[in-house]
């Protein structure tokens, strides 16, 4: 029996873009269709023609003409809300990775949804990917009053689309820790490192607890919760084991990518890919 | 000889010093003082500016919202300004800050990444306010690298771009080619904010001015992050005795350093610690003393080998959690 791949599309040729296309021909489901863009003289789109893939600078009007069952969108939350609706209309299914929010959140390790009606999934962030499995493993064995988070990011990891939405990417990651992550409220903070060679994307998570708190169970279930997100991010490890620091706990850990476009320290590329590449696995088991 | 404005950043630089623990009492009488003395614009805030209290780099004794409107209740003439990070605070933070009537926010980030200020700045200009656009730890980049990152800036909308030598590591050819290079690629006044770990911050003003500086950073009793700031009392005369104009009256702005010291009760005034000379030395993160301080007690590790492994990690500001990082793998290799 031959399987039926489903057609896929990339809008965004950047760093996240151009790693997504190594992903999606890696997986056995999905055909990579196009990869569109705005410049034609994109590096970027000119990358992706040496890739084998079909490139076009029409952007979002290029994939709605391409009609793919699934669109991933690595440009800029100005661009995706204008183009949410439009997908939504044509009946594409549309995997954010920009902070645009117009979709429910996902992090395949803690809220992995089967109803995928509203047609969108938003990823949030890498940071919020990286970080948010770690508060959800405090906050289901103690009440967490507020988490916070901080986010190293090498400096060559991070393009221009998030240079230019700093203030969606921390509001939109601090919103999800929240309401994702089990925090009675939440702050995520980036500091973006230029240090060369770069170094592995990090992840310190702060958690207030109360004094009651199991310390014992804390470690148990956030060592476990490593364990599930190393099932589709081998490279999330370790850095410091959870400890309590007066009244909250600190953990850390760092995120080394696959290396399928980007060095293997653009971890935070890595993770939110990975988990545009599950949701989208997830989305396509409902159309079967 | 040049005319100077003054920025008295203790309110704020200090409040590392004092572990984010000003209170608005502290601010309002301090604040009262610098204006009284001429301090052409009074920073306020956490040591990382608005947004800034956390786990991570340092919870603030009051809101940010608290000490501003103790700034604002308590000058005449003088602007109240605000350190804002891009990845630390939001909107929210800034529209607060113009909400209680503060007319400056300097916009910061590490010196090799201008254009995660951009779309702040942008807010910022449109909200009516004066834009400093501030490039911290200058000394980590060469003057070409500063030169590209203040015209960034200075596109953006910046009003004029300050160099903090964050470390004080650069002596002052060194300070005075960064200040030659940005000023050759921009138009907009330049500003500089020294450290004093290798006891040249004074000196280091004067070589920025040389090179067309304008603006001056200094705090009271030199009370700011790691070995302190530019004591501003000090270069006030120093920059009288140059033949500058500035605006601050000497008499006065000494009257001011006595009531920020009075304030703080017995709190000591920074000394230049072996600690801070080190990592002035090593190029390291002078707002990392007391973390580094804290976490070798707590880990039993040596400071100083503690500040060397932050160099050869190459910390940028707000990687707090690091420093605890390299303390545990320090006492861990020692076990």
């Amino acid at each position: 029996m031959t399987l039926q791949r489903i057609p896929v599309a990339i809008l965004g040729p950047g760093n996240i873009g151009t790693d997504l296309i190594y992903k999606v021909r890696r997986h056995p489901a999905f055909e990579l269709v196009l990869m569109a863009g705005i410049d034609p003289s994109s590096e970027g789109l000119a990358r992706a023609r040496d890739l084998g893939v079909a490139t076009s600078a029409q952007g979002v009007d290029a994939v709605l003409e391409a009609q793919p069952a699934i669109v991933f969108e690595a440009t800029s939350a100005y661009a995706h809300k204008a183009n949410a609706p439009r997908y939504k209309d044509a009946g594409i299914f549309a995997v954010d990775l920009t902070p645009a929010k117009m979709g429910p959140s996902i992090v395949p390790s803690v809220n992995m949804s089967d109803d995928f009606s509203a047609m969108n999934v938003n990823l949030i962030s890498c940071a919020a990917q990286a970080t948010i499995p770690l508060v959800h493993a405090i906050s289901r064995v103690t009440p967490v009053s507020y988490a916070e988070i901080a986010a190293g990011l090498s400096s060559r990891s991070v393009g221009p689309g998030t240079r230019a939405n700093v203030e969606e990417f921390t509001y939109t990651s601090q919103n999800a820790i929240a309401a994702i992550g089990g925090a009675g409220k939440a702050k995520a903070l980036v500091a973006i490192n230029p240090a060369d060679p770069p170094q592995i994307m990090r992840n310190t998570v702060y958690a207030m607890v109360g004094d009651d708190a199991d310390d014992d169970a804390i470690k148990a279930s956030v060592h476990q919760m490593i364990r599930q997100v190393q099932t589709y991010v081998p490279g999330y490890r370790l850095t410091m084991d959870p400890f309590r620091r007066g009244d909250h706990f600190m953990v850390g850990v760092e995120v080394e990518g696959a290396g399928d476009y980007l060095p293997k320290y653009a971890g935070n590329l890595d993770i939110i890919n990975a988990a545009a590449i599950a949701v989208a696995d997830a989305y396509a088991a409902t159309l079967n | 000889m040049s005319k100077i404005t003054f920025v008295d950043v203790t309110l704020r630089d200090g409040n590392h010093t004092y572990r984010h623990q000003f209170t608005p009492e502290i601010v309002r009488h301090t604040a009262a003082a610098l204006d009284a003395a001429g301090v052409d614009m009074i920073e306020v805030g956490h040591g990382d500016g608005i947004g800034g209290s956390s786990l991570h780099v340092g919870r603030a004794a009051a809101t940010d919202r608290q000490l501003l409107e103790a700034a604002c209740g308590a000058v005449k003439q003088a602007k109240v300004a605000v350190f804002f990070a891009p990845g630390l605070g939001n909107f929210a933070d800034l529209e607060m800050a113009a909400e209680v009537g503060v007319k400056v926010v300097r916009m910061a980030t590490h010196c090799t990444e201008a254009d995660l200020t951009q779309q702040h700045i942008r807010r910022a200009k449109d909200m009516g306010l004066y834009v400093c656009g501030y490039l911290i730890s200058a000394g980590m980049a060469p003057p070409d690298t500063l030169a590209e990152e203040a015209r960034k800036m200075a596109a953006y909308g910046a009003d004029y771009v300050n160099l903090a030598e964050s470390q004080g590591h650069l002596v002052p050819t060194e300070v005075a080619a960064r200040v030659r290079a940005v000023r050759q690629a921009v138009d907009i006044p330049i500003g500089f904010h020294p450290h004093n770990n290798l006891g040249l911050a004074i000196g280091n003003i004067l070589a920025a001015i040389n090179e067309g500086a304008s603006f001056v950073d200094g705090s009271l009793k030199g009370f700011g992050g790691g070995a302190g700031n530019a004591q501003t009392e000090v270069a006030v005369a120093a920059l009288k005795r140059s033949g500058h104009e500035v605006g601050v009256d000497l008499f006065k702005i000494m009257d001011a350093a006595a009531v920020f010291q009075g304030q703080l009760g017995n709190y000591p005034m920074p000394v230049i610690e072996n600690d801070s000379i080190l990592m002035g030395y090593a190029n390291v993160y002078g707002g990392y003393l007391h973390p580094v301080q804290e976490a070798a007690k707590k880990y039993g590790v040596d400071p100083r080998a503690l500040v060397l492994r932050l160099g050869a990690r190459k910390v940028v500001a707000a990687q707090e959690d690091i420093v605890v990082e390299e303390a545990q793998r320090l006492a861990a290799q020692a076990a």
